[in-house]
Protein backbone atom coordinates (compact mmCIF):
# COMPACT_ATOMS: atom_id res chain seq x y z
CA UNK A 1 0.00 0.00 0.00
CA UNK A 2 1.57 3.50 -0.89
CA UNK A 3 1.21 6.20 1.63
CA UNK A 4 -1.46 7.86 -0.84
CA UNK A 5 -4.27 5.44 -0.49
CA UNK A 6 -7.23 5.77 1.33
CA UNK A 7 -7.30 3.70 4.29
CA UNK A 8 -11.25 4.12 4.56
CA UNK A 9 -13.22 1.41 2.52
CA UNK A 10 -16.93 1.81 1.23
CA UNK A 11 -18.43 -1.90 1.70
CA UNK A 12 -21.21 -2.18 -0.69
CA UNK A 13 -23.40 -5.37 0.44
CA UNK A 14 -25.08 -5.95 -2.56
CA UNK A 15 -27.59 -8.71 -1.01
CA UNK A 16 -28.96 -5.60 0.93
CA UNK A 17 -28.82 -2.73 -1.76
CA UNK A 18 -31.75 -1.68 -3.50
CA UNK A 19 -30.14 0.73 -5.91
CA UNK A 20 -32.43 3.84 -5.49
CA UNK A 21 -29.05 5.61 -5.21
CA UNK A 22 -29.64 8.01 -2.07
CA UNK A 23 -25.80 7.27 -1.52
CA UNK A 24 -24.84 8.17 -5.02
CA UNK A 25 -26.21 12.02 -4.41
CA UNK A 26 -24.58 11.90 -0.66
CA UNK A 27 -20.95 11.08 -1.95
CA UNK A 28 -22.02 12.40 -6.05
CA UNK A 29 -18.01 12.61 -6.07
CA UNK A 30 -17.30 8.89 -5.19
CA UNK A 31 -20.23 6.82 -7.03
CA UNK A 32 -22.10 7.16 -10.01
CA UNK A 33 -25.36 4.59 -11.22
CA UNK A 34 -24.98 1.68 -13.29
CA UNK A 35 -27.51 0.87 -15.63
CA UNK A 36 -29.99 0.05 -13.11
CA UNK A 37 -29.18 2.56 -10.94
CA UNK A 38 -26.78 0.58 -8.02
CA UNK A 39 -24.08 2.44 -6.91
CA UNK A 40 -21.21 2.59 -9.19
CA UNK A 41 -17.84 3.32 -8.59
CA UNK A 42 -15.17 3.55 -11.67
CA UNK A 43 -12.59 0.94 -11.33
CA UNK A 44 -14.15 -0.73 -8.42
CA UNK A 45 -16.19 -2.97 -6.76
CA UNK A 46 -17.45 -3.68 -3.79
CA UNK A 47 -14.81 -2.13 -1.65
CA UNK A 48 -14.39 1.65 -2.95
CA UNK A 49 -11.58 3.75 -1.38
CA UNK A 50 -12.66 6.86 0.45
CA UNK A 51 -10.58 9.62 0.00
CA UNK A 52 -9.91 11.63 3.54
CA UNK A 53 -12.22 15.02 2.39
CA UNK A 54 -15.16 12.44 1.60
CA UNK A 55 -14.72 10.48 5.00
CA UNK A 56 -17.87 12.85 6.57
CA UNK A 57 -19.90 12.21 3.72
CA UNK A 58 -19.04 8.58 3.48
CA UNK A 59 -19.90 8.24 7.20
CA UNK A 60 -23.29 10.21 6.65
CA UNK A 61 -24.19 7.75 3.49
CA UNK A 62 -23.53 4.69 6.17
CA UNK A 63 -25.86 6.18 8.52
CA UNK A 64 -28.86 6.83 5.88
CA UNK A 65 -28.62 4.24 3.71
CA UNK A 66 -32.37 2.90 4.36
CA UNK A 67 -31.67 -0.62 3.74
CA UNK A 68 -28.18 -1.11 5.69
CA UNK A 69 -25.97 -1.70 2.77
CA UNK A 70 -23.05 0.57 3.55
CA UNK A 71 -20.20 -0.11 6.03
CA UNK A 72 -16.81 1.63 6.29
CA UNK A 73 -13.67 -0.90 6.79
CA UNK A 74 -10.42 0.31 7.59
CA UNK A 75 -7.11 -1.66 5.88
CA UNK B 1 -5.42 -52.63 15.56
CA UNK B 2 -2.57 -50.76 18.18
CA UNK B 3 -0.54 -48.06 16.59
CA UNK B 4 2.34 -50.18 16.35
CA UNK B 5 0.67 -52.95 14.23
CA UNK B 6 -0.97 -49.69 11.81
CA UNK B 7 2.14 -47.95 11.37
CA UNK B 8 3.88 -51.78 10.99
CA UNK B 9 0.92 -52.17 8.36
CA UNK B 10 1.26 -48.61 6.40
CA UNK B 11 4.68 -49.29 6.09
CA UNK B 12 4.00 -52.59 3.83
CA UNK B 13 2.41 -51.26 1.99
CA UNK B 14 3.72 -49.78 -1.17
CA UNK B 15 3.13 -46.52 -2.75
CA UNK B 16 0.88 -46.39 -5.76
CA UNK B 17 2.79 -46.00 -8.85
CA UNK B 18 1.75 -44.49 -11.89
CA UNK B 19 -0.68 -41.64 -12.57
CA UNK B 20 -3.53 -43.80 -10.97
CA UNK B 21 -3.46 -42.62 -7.25
CA UNK B 22 -7.24 -41.75 -6.08
CA UNK B 23 -8.31 -43.79 -8.30
CA UNK B 24 -6.50 -46.93 -7.75
CA UNK B 25 -8.97 -48.73 -5.20
CA UNK B 26 -10.80 -51.04 -7.42
CA UNK B 27 -13.85 -51.23 -5.00
CA UNK B 28 -14.63 -48.40 -2.51
CA UNK B 29 -14.71 -50.60 0.45
CA UNK B 30 -12.90 -50.43 3.86
CA UNK B 31 -11.24 -53.58 3.17
CA UNK B 32 -9.39 -52.66 -0.20
CA UNK B 33 -8.90 -49.24 0.84
CA UNK B 34 -6.64 -50.28 3.35
CA UNK B 35 -5.32 -52.85 1.30
CA UNK B 36 -4.63 -50.21 -1.24
CA UNK B 37 -3.45 -47.67 0.75
CA UNK B 38 -2.66 -48.70 4.39
CA UNK B 39 -4.08 -47.27 7.52
CA UNK B 40 -3.97 -43.35 8.15
CA UNK B 41 -0.55 -43.10 9.79
CA UNK B 42 -0.56 -41.90 13.54
CA UNK B 43 -1.49 -38.26 13.46
CA UNK B 44 0.89 -36.16 13.18
CA UNK B 45 1.60 -32.88 14.64
CA UNK B 46 -0.16 -29.76 13.04
CA UNK B 47 3.70 -28.25 11.97
CA UNK B 48 4.58 -31.73 10.47
CA UNK B 49 1.86 -31.94 8.42
CA UNK B 50 2.02 -27.97 7.16
CA UNK B 51 5.52 -28.53 6.49
CA UNK B 52 4.82 -31.72 4.48
CA UNK B 53 1.95 -29.91 2.53
CA UNK B 54 4.11 -26.96 1.39
CA UNK B 55 6.63 -29.37 0.64
CA UNK B 56 4.28 -31.27 -1.97
CA UNK B 57 3.02 -28.12 -3.81
CA UNK B 58 -0.81 -29.29 -3.25
CA UNK B 59 -3.40 -26.64 -4.52
CA UNK B 60 -6.72 -26.29 -3.57
CA UNK B 61 -8.82 -28.81 -6.39
CA UNK B 62 -12.41 -27.25 -5.96
CA UNK B 63 -11.27 -24.30 -8.65
CA UNK B 64 -9.35 -21.35 -6.41
CA UNK B 65 -5.99 -23.36 -6.67
CA UNK B 66 -4.97 -22.25 -3.16
CA UNK B 67 -2.21 -23.73 -1.76
CA UNK B 68 -3.17 -26.20 0.83
CA UNK B 69 -0.79 -25.78 3.61
CA UNK B 70 -1.27 -21.82 3.51
CA UNK B 71 -5.03 -22.58 3.42
CA UNK B 72 -4.72 -24.52 6.62
CA UNK B 73 -2.09 -21.95 7.80
CA UNK B 74 -4.44 -19.22 7.65
CA UNK B 75 -6.69 -20.24 10.94
CA UNK B 76 -5.12 -17.67 13.18
CA UNK B 77 -3.51 -19.43 16.20
CA UNK B 78 -4.72 -16.75 18.26
CA UNK B 79 -8.33 -17.80 17.33
CA UNK B 80 -7.27 -21.43 19.25
CA UNK B 81 -5.85 -19.74 21.70
CA UNK B 82 -8.98 -18.03 22.75
CA UNK B 83 -10.91 -21.70 22.51
CA UNK B 84 -12.60 -20.84 19.27
CA UNK B 85 -11.99 -24.52 18.06
CA UNK B 86 -11.87 -24.27 14.31
CA UNK B 87 -14.32 -25.52 11.72
CA UNK B 88 -13.57 -28.22 9.32
CA UNK B 89 -15.65 -28.42 6.04
CA UNK B 90 -15.56 -31.17 2.67
CA UNK B 91 -16.65 -29.78 0.11
CA UNK B 92 -18.28 -32.07 -2.63
CA UNK B 93 -20.88 -29.15 -3.90
CA UNK B 94 -19.91 -29.19 -7.54
CA UNK B 95 -22.76 -27.52 -9.26
CA UNK B 96 -20.34 -26.87 -12.04
CA UNK B 97 -22.82 -29.16 -15.03
CA UNK B 98 -19.92 -29.84 -16.97
CA UNK B 99 -18.02 -31.61 -13.65
CA UNK B 100 -18.53 -34.73 -11.60
CA UNK B 101 -14.54 -35.44 -10.76
CA UNK B 102 -15.74 -34.77 -6.89
CA UNK B 103 -18.80 -37.18 -7.32
CA UNK B 104 -16.85 -39.58 -9.24
CA UNK B 105 -14.33 -39.75 -6.35
CA UNK B 106 -16.73 -40.60 -3.73
CA UNK B 107 -18.08 -43.48 -5.29
CA UNK B 108 -14.51 -44.60 -6.15
CA UNK B 109 -12.29 -43.81 -3.30
CA UNK B 110 -14.46 -42.34 0.00
CA UNK B 111 -12.54 -43.43 2.24
CA UNK B 112 -9.26 -41.73 1.18
CA UNK B 113 -11.92 -38.61 1.42
CA UNK B 114 -12.55 -39.28 5.03
CA UNK B 115 -9.02 -39.86 5.97
CA UNK B 116 -8.19 -36.37 4.08
CA UNK B 117 -10.85 -34.69 6.52
CA UNK B 118 -10.16 -36.79 9.55
CA UNK B 119 -5.97 -35.79 9.03
CA UNK B 120 -7.07 -31.54 8.94
CA UNK B 121 -9.60 -32.21 11.70
CA UNK B 122 -6.90 -33.69 14.15
CA UNK B 123 -4.13 -31.26 12.72
CA UNK B 124 -6.37 -28.23 14.01
CA UNK B 125 -8.34 -30.07 17.33
CA UNK B 126 -11.20 -29.57 15.42
CA UNK B 127 -14.68 -28.56 16.91
CA UNK B 128 -16.40 -29.91 14.53
CA UNK B 129 -16.32 -31.98 11.13
CA UNK B 130 -18.74 -31.59 7.88
CA UNK B 131 -18.69 -32.92 4.74
CA UNK B 132 -21.40 -31.68 2.60
CA UNK B 133 -21.86 -33.67 -0.62
CA UNK B 134 -25.16 -33.53 -3.49
CA UNK B 135 -27.80 -36.22 -3.11
CA UNK B 136 -26.38 -38.53 -5.73
CA UNK B 137 -23.54 -39.97 -3.65
CA UNK B 138 -25.05 -39.80 -0.22
CA UNK B 139 -25.77 -43.37 -0.43
CA UNK B 140 -21.90 -44.52 -1.03
CA UNK B 141 -20.74 -41.90 1.78
CA UNK B 142 -23.20 -42.97 4.21
CA UNK B 143 -21.84 -46.46 3.61
CA UNK B 144 -18.27 -45.93 3.59
CA UNK B 145 -18.34 -43.52 7.23
CA UNK B 146 -20.97 -46.58 8.49
CA UNK B 147 -17.82 -49.11 7.97
CA UNK B 148 -15.48 -47.08 10.21
CA UNK B 149 -15.49 -46.28 13.79
CA UNK B 150 -12.94 -43.33 13.77
CA UNK B 151 -15.39 -41.59 11.13
CA UNK B 152 -18.36 -40.89 13.83
CA UNK B 153 -17.79 -37.06 14.19
CA UNK B 154 -18.47 -36.61 10.64
CA UNK B 155 -21.40 -35.40 9.71
CA UNK B 156 -22.68 -35.29 6.14
CA UNK B 157 -25.27 -32.90 4.60
CA UNK B 158 -27.03 -32.91 1.56
CA UNK B 159 -25.42 -30.17 -0.56
CA UNK B 160 -27.92 -27.77 -2.70
CA UNK B 161 -28.66 -28.72 -6.80
CA UNK B 162 -27.50 -24.89 -8.04
CA UNK B 163 -24.08 -23.39 -9.81
CA UNK B 164 -22.85 -21.68 -6.84
CA UNK B 165 -24.10 -23.89 -4.60
CA UNK B 166 -20.28 -24.95 -3.71
CA UNK B 167 -19.37 -21.10 -2.86
CA UNK B 168 -17.47 -21.18 0.58
CA UNK B 169 -20.19 -18.77 2.09
CA UNK B 170 -22.90 -20.53 0.62
CA UNK B 171 -21.81 -23.90 2.09
CA UNK B 172 -21.37 -22.50 5.31
CA UNK B 173 -24.65 -20.58 5.44
CA UNK B 174 -26.33 -23.83 4.06
CA UNK B 175 -24.61 -26.00 7.44
CA UNK B 176 -26.08 -23.36 9.53
CA UNK B 177 -29.45 -24.15 8.38
CA UNK B 178 -30.31 -20.71 6.02
CA UNK B 179 -30.53 -20.58 2.50
CA UNK B 180 -27.94 -22.00 0.29
CA UNK B 181 -26.53 -18.68 -1.11
CA UNK B 182 -23.92 -16.76 -0.93
CA UNK B 183 -23.28 -14.30 1.83
CA UNK B 184 -21.87 -10.44 1.98
CA UNK B 185 -18.52 -10.57 3.62
CA UNK B 186 -16.42 -8.40 5.62
CA UNK B 187 -14.23 -10.77 7.13
CA UNK B 188 -12.91 -14.22 5.68
CA UNK B 189 -14.36 -17.60 7.01
CA UNK B 190 -11.08 -18.78 8.30
CA UNK B 191 -11.77 -15.84 11.33
CA UNK B 192 -15.53 -16.41 11.22
CA UNK B 193 -17.83 -18.70 9.46
CA UNK B 194 -19.78 -21.52 10.99
CA UNK B 195 -21.13 -20.48 14.38
CA UNK B 196 -18.78 -17.53 14.51
CA UNK B 197 -16.20 -20.16 14.24
CA UNK B 198 -12.97 -19.95 12.31
CA UNK B 199 -14.35 -22.26 9.22
CA UNK B 200 -11.88 -23.93 6.58
CA UNK B 201 -13.18 -25.53 3.42
CA UNK B 202 -11.58 -28.15 1.13
CA UNK B 203 -12.23 -29.42 -1.67
CA UNK B 204 -12.69 -33.38 -1.11
CA UNK B 205 -10.19 -34.33 -3.99
CA UNK B 206 -7.69 -31.87 -1.98
CA UNK B 207 -8.65 -33.85 0.81
CA UNK B 208 -7.90 -36.87 -0.99
CA UNK B 209 -4.05 -36.04 -1.51
CA UNK B 210 -3.92 -34.74 1.54
CA UNK B 211 -4.52 -38.46 3.08
CA UNK B 212 -1.62 -40.02 0.41
CA UNK B 213 0.73 -36.85 1.00
CA UNK B 214 0.23 -37.88 5.02
CA UNK B 215 1.13 -41.61 3.91
CA UNK B 216 3.38 -41.52 1.34
CA UNK B 217 5.09 -38.04 1.33
CA UNK B 218 5.83 -34.83 -0.21
CA UNK B 219 8.88 -36.23 -2.83
CA UNK B 220 6.47 -39.24 -3.46
CA UNK B 221 3.13 -36.62 -4.53
CA UNK B 222 6.03 -34.34 -6.50
CA UNK B 223 7.38 -37.46 -8.26
CA UNK B 224 4.30 -36.93 -10.95
CA UNK B 225 3.36 -33.90 -12.79
CA UNK B 226 5.56 -31.13 -13.73
CA UNK B 227 7.18 -28.56 -11.19
CA UNK B 228 4.37 -25.70 -11.47
CA UNK B 229 1.62 -28.35 -11.11
CA UNK B 230 2.84 -31.48 -9.11
CA UNK B 231 0.57 -34.80 -8.69
CA UNK B 232 -1.44 -35.91 -10.23
CA UNK B 233 -5.39 -34.54 -10.39
CA UNK B 234 -8.89 -35.41 -11.63
CA UNK B 235 -10.52 -33.68 -15.14
CA UNK B 236 -13.94 -33.96 -15.78
CA UNK B 237 -13.53 -34.25 -20.27
CA UNK B 238 -16.21 -34.00 -22.65
CA UNK B 239 -17.30 -31.73 -25.78
CA UNK B 240 -20.32 -30.27 -26.64
CA UNK B 241 -22.82 -32.93 -27.93
CA UNK B 242 -20.18 -35.67 -26.45
CA UNK B 243 -20.91 -36.96 -22.57
CA UNK B 244 -18.09 -36.76 -20.01
CA UNK B 245 -15.28 -39.12 -18.12
CA UNK B 246 -13.50 -38.37 -15.23
CA UNK B 247 -9.89 -38.83 -15.64
CA UNK B 248 -7.07 -38.97 -13.40
CA UNK B 249 -4.35 -37.38 -15.23
CA UNK B 250 -0.64 -36.29 -14.20
CA UNK B 251 -0.46 -32.58 -13.63
CA UNK B 252 0.70 -30.67 -16.22
CA UNK B 253 -0.58 -32.59 -18.87
CA UNK B 254 -0.83 -31.75 -22.30
CA UNK B 255 -4.27 -30.66 -23.18
CA UNK B 256 -4.28 -32.53 -26.32
CA UNK B 257 -3.24 -35.66 -25.19
CA UNK B 258 -5.61 -35.55 -22.03
CA UNK B 259 -8.42 -35.09 -25.35
CA UNK B 260 -7.33 -38.24 -26.53
CA UNK B 261 -7.33 -40.29 -24.13
CA UNK B 262 -10.89 -39.33 -23.21
CA UNK B 263 -11.48 -40.25 -26.65
CA UNK B 264 -12.24 -37.01 -28.47
CA UNK B 265 -10.41 -36.09 -31.31
CA UNK B 266 -8.60 -32.91 -30.91
CA UNK B 267 -8.56 -32.19 -34.97
CA UNK B 268 -12.41 -31.91 -34.52
CA UNK B 269 -12.68 -29.28 -32.08
CA UNK B 270 -12.41 -25.24 -32.64
CA UNK B 271 -11.40 -24.89 -29.37
CA UNK B 272 -11.69 -26.31 -25.65
CA UNK B 273 -12.93 -24.56 -22.80
CA UNK B 274 -11.11 -24.88 -19.24
CA UNK B 275 -12.23 -24.54 -16.26
CA UNK B 276 -16.21 -24.95 -16.38
CA UNK B 277 -18.27 -22.34 -17.31
CA UNK B 278 -16.18 -19.59 -15.27
CA UNK B 279 -13.24 -20.51 -17.31
CA UNK B 280 -11.38 -19.61 -20.69
CA UNK B 281 -11.47 -20.95 -24.21
CA UNK B 282 -8.02 -21.88 -25.74
CA UNK B 283 -8.21 -22.29 -29.83
CA UNK B 284 -7.72 -25.55 -31.11
CA UNK B 285 -4.17 -24.01 -32.03
CA UNK B 286 -3.15 -23.97 -28.46
CA UNK B 287 -3.81 -27.40 -27.54
CA UNK B 288 0.14 -28.44 -26.80
CA UNK B 289 -0.52 -26.09 -23.67
CA UNK B 290 0.25 -27.83 -20.61
CA UNK B 291 -2.92 -28.06 -18.46
CA UNK B 292 -0.85 -25.93 -15.81
CA UNK B 293 -0.93 -22.35 -14.49
CA UNK B 294 1.80 -21.63 -16.48
CA UNK B 295 0.85 -22.27 -19.59
CA UNK B 296 -3.06 -21.37 -19.24
CA UNK B 297 -2.17 -18.34 -17.93
CA UNK B 298 -2.05 -16.52 -21.72
CA UNK B 299 -5.29 -17.40 -22.57
CA UNK B 300 -6.92 -16.26 -18.99
CA UNK B 301 -7.60 -20.08 -18.24
CA UNK B 302 -6.56 -22.14 -15.02
CA UNK B 303 -6.82 -25.99 -14.23
CA UNK B 304 -9.13 -25.11 -11.57
CA UNK B 305 -11.19 -27.75 -10.81
CA UNK B 306 -9.86 -29.92 -13.82
CA UNK B 307 -12.93 -29.39 -16.45
CA UNK B 308 -12.79 -29.16 -20.12
CA UNK B 309 -14.88 -28.94 -22.77
CA UNK B 310 -14.05 -29.68 -26.48
CA UNK B 311 -16.32 -27.53 -28.44
CA UNK B 312 -16.91 -29.31 -32.12
CA UNK B 313 -15.84 -27.39 -35.37
CA UNK B 314 -19.41 -27.75 -37.14
CA UNK B 315 -20.89 -26.00 -34.19
CA UNK B 316 -21.57 -21.88 -33.97
CA UNK B 317 -19.25 -20.97 -30.83
CA UNK B 318 -21.31 -17.82 -30.09
CA UNK B 319 -24.68 -19.69 -30.42
CA UNK B 320 -23.27 -22.25 -27.76
CA UNK B 321 -21.46 -19.37 -25.59
CA UNK B 322 -24.39 -17.62 -25.68
CA UNK B 323 -26.78 -20.51 -24.63
CA UNK B 324 -24.09 -20.97 -21.40
CA UNK B 325 -24.07 -17.33 -20.50
CA UNK B 326 -27.78 -17.44 -20.14
CA UNK B 327 -27.63 -20.10 -18.16
CA UNK B 328 -25.34 -18.54 -15.88
CA UNK B 329 -27.55 -15.69 -15.89
CA UNK B 330 -30.26 -17.48 -14.53
CA UNK B 331 -28.01 -19.32 -12.21
CA UNK B 332 -27.38 -15.55 -10.40
CA UNK B 333 -29.11 -16.30 -6.59
CA UNK B 334 -30.95 -13.46 -6.91
CA UNK B 335 -29.46 -11.26 -4.68
CA UNK B 336 -27.10 -8.41 -5.73
CA UNK B 337 -28.71 -6.06 -8.44
CA UNK B 338 -25.56 -5.68 -10.95
CA UNK B 339 -25.45 -9.62 -10.74
CA UNK B 340 -29.20 -10.18 -11.31
CA UNK B 341 -29.77 -7.26 -13.65
CA UNK B 342 -26.24 -7.65 -15.57
CA UNK B 343 -25.89 -10.91 -16.38
CA UNK B 344 -29.02 -11.61 -18.35
CA UNK B 345 -28.81 -8.09 -20.38
CA UNK B 346 -25.08 -9.49 -21.24
CA UNK B 347 -26.30 -12.99 -22.05
CA UNK B 348 -29.23 -11.57 -23.76
CA UNK B 349 -27.05 -8.85 -26.35
CA UNK B 350 -24.62 -12.19 -26.82
CA UNK B 351 -27.87 -14.30 -28.23
CA UNK B 352 -28.83 -11.71 -30.49
CA UNK B 353 -25.30 -11.68 -31.79
CA UNK B 354 -25.49 -15.36 -32.02
CA UNK B 355 -28.72 -15.14 -33.81
CA UNK B 356 -27.70 -12.92 -36.32
CA UNK B 357 -28.39 -9.36 -35.03
CA UNK B 358 -25.87 -7.52 -37.71
CA UNK B 359 -26.28 -4.49 -34.88
CA UNK B 360 -22.68 -3.44 -35.20
CA UNK B 361 -22.31 -2.28 -31.85
CA UNK B 362 -23.01 -5.32 -30.17
CA UNK B 363 -19.99 -7.00 -29.46
CA UNK B 364 -19.09 -3.75 -27.71
CA UNK B 365 -21.76 -3.56 -25.65
CA UNK B 366 -21.25 -6.90 -24.50
CA UNK B 367 -17.77 -6.14 -23.53
CA UNK B 368 -19.19 -2.86 -21.52
CA UNK B 369 -21.64 -5.12 -19.75
CA UNK B 370 -19.01 -7.52 -18.82
CA UNK B 371 -16.61 -4.76 -17.32
CA UNK B 372 -19.86 -3.51 -15.62
CA UNK B 373 -20.50 -6.66 -13.19
CA UNK B 374 -17.10 -7.64 -12.69
CA UNK B 375 -16.48 -7.09 -9.08
CA UNK B 376 -19.59 -6.20 -8.32
CA UNK B 377 -21.72 -8.96 -6.23
CA UNK B 378 -21.64 -10.70 -3.11
CA UNK B 379 -19.90 -13.41 -4.72
CA UNK B 380 -17.62 -14.47 -8.29
CA UNK B 381 -20.69 -15.60 -10.43
CA UNK B 382 -20.50 -11.92 -11.86
CA UNK B 383 -16.53 -12.26 -12.50
CA UNK B 384 -16.48 -15.90 -13.65
CA UNK B 385 -19.17 -15.26 -15.99
CA UNK B 386 -17.86 -11.87 -17.31
CA UNK B 387 -14.55 -13.94 -17.83
CA UNK B 388 -16.22 -16.45 -19.52
CA UNK B 389 -17.89 -14.21 -22.10
CA UNK B 390 -14.92 -12.10 -22.52
CA UNK B 391 -12.65 -14.90 -23.75
CA UNK B 392 -15.52 -15.95 -25.94
CA UNK B 393 -15.05 -12.49 -27.96
CA UNK B 394 -11.67 -12.50 -28.03
CA UNK B 395 -10.96 -15.91 -29.23
CA UNK B 396 -13.59 -16.39 -31.68
CA UNK B 397 -13.49 -12.70 -33.14
CA UNK B 398 -13.55 -14.48 -36.60
CA UNK B 399 -17.02 -15.68 -36.03
CA UNK B 400 -18.11 -12.30 -34.39
CA UNK B 401 -16.46 -10.73 -37.39
CA UNK B 402 -18.63 -13.68 -39.46
CA UNK B 403 -21.97 -12.57 -37.57
CA UNK B 404 -21.63 -9.21 -38.24
CA UNK B 405 -21.14 -9.58 -41.85
CA UNK B 406 -24.40 -11.90 -41.95
CA UNK B 407 -21.99 -14.63 -43.13
CA UNK B 408 -21.75 -17.50 -40.71
CA UNK B 409 -22.45 -21.23 -41.88
CA UNK B 410 -21.59 -23.40 -38.70
CA UNK B 411 -24.61 -24.83 -37.50
CA UNK B 412 -26.78 -22.96 -34.80
CA UNK B 413 -29.08 -25.81 -33.73
S1 LIG C 1 -28.33 4.15 -0.27
FE1 LIG C 1 -28.00 1.99 0.27
S2 LIG C 1 -29.68 0.87 -0.69
FE2 LIG C 1 -29.61 2.92 -1.63
S3 LIG C 1 -28.35 2.65 -3.46
FE3 LIG C 1 -26.98 3.30 -1.83
S4 LIG C 1 -26.23 1.40 -0.92
FE4 LIG C 1 -27.99 0.86 -2.16
S1 LIG D 1 -23.19 -12.09 -7.13
FE1 LIG D 1 -24.94 -13.05 -8.15
S2 LIG D 1 -24.71 -15.22 -7.75
FE2 LIG D 1 -23.34 -14.16 -6.30
S3 LIG D 1 -24.59 -13.85 -4.45
FE3 LIG D 1 -24.90 -12.04 -5.70
S4 LIG D 1 -26.71 -12.46 -6.94
FE4 LIG D 1 -25.99 -14.41 -6.12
Amino acid sequence: MTRDEPRTLLHIDWTRCDGRGLCTEILPELLTRDDWGFPLAPRHGSDVPVPDRLVDAAVEAVALCPRLALSLLQR
Amino acid sequence: MSVAEATEAAARVAAPTGTARLTSPGSPDLATHLATFGPLPVRAGPAVLLDELRASGLEGRGGAAFPAWRKLAALPARERARGRRAVIVGNAAEGEPQSFKDATLLRVAPHLVIDGLLTVAAAVDAHSVHLYAQSSVLESVSRALAERRDARSIQLREAADSFISGEASAVVSALAGRSPVPQDRTMRLTESGLGGRPTLLNNVETLAHIALISRFGAAWFRSIGTPSDPGTRLVTVGSDGKSSTVLEIAGGSRLGDVLRFAGIDPGSLSAVLVGGYHGAWLPASALEARLDRQDLAVFGAAPGAGILMGLDARHCPLTVAAAIATYLAGESAGRCGPCVNGLPAMAAVLGRLARGDQDPALAAEVRRLAGLVTGRGSCNHPDGTARFVLSTLTVFAEDVAAHQAGRCRKDHS
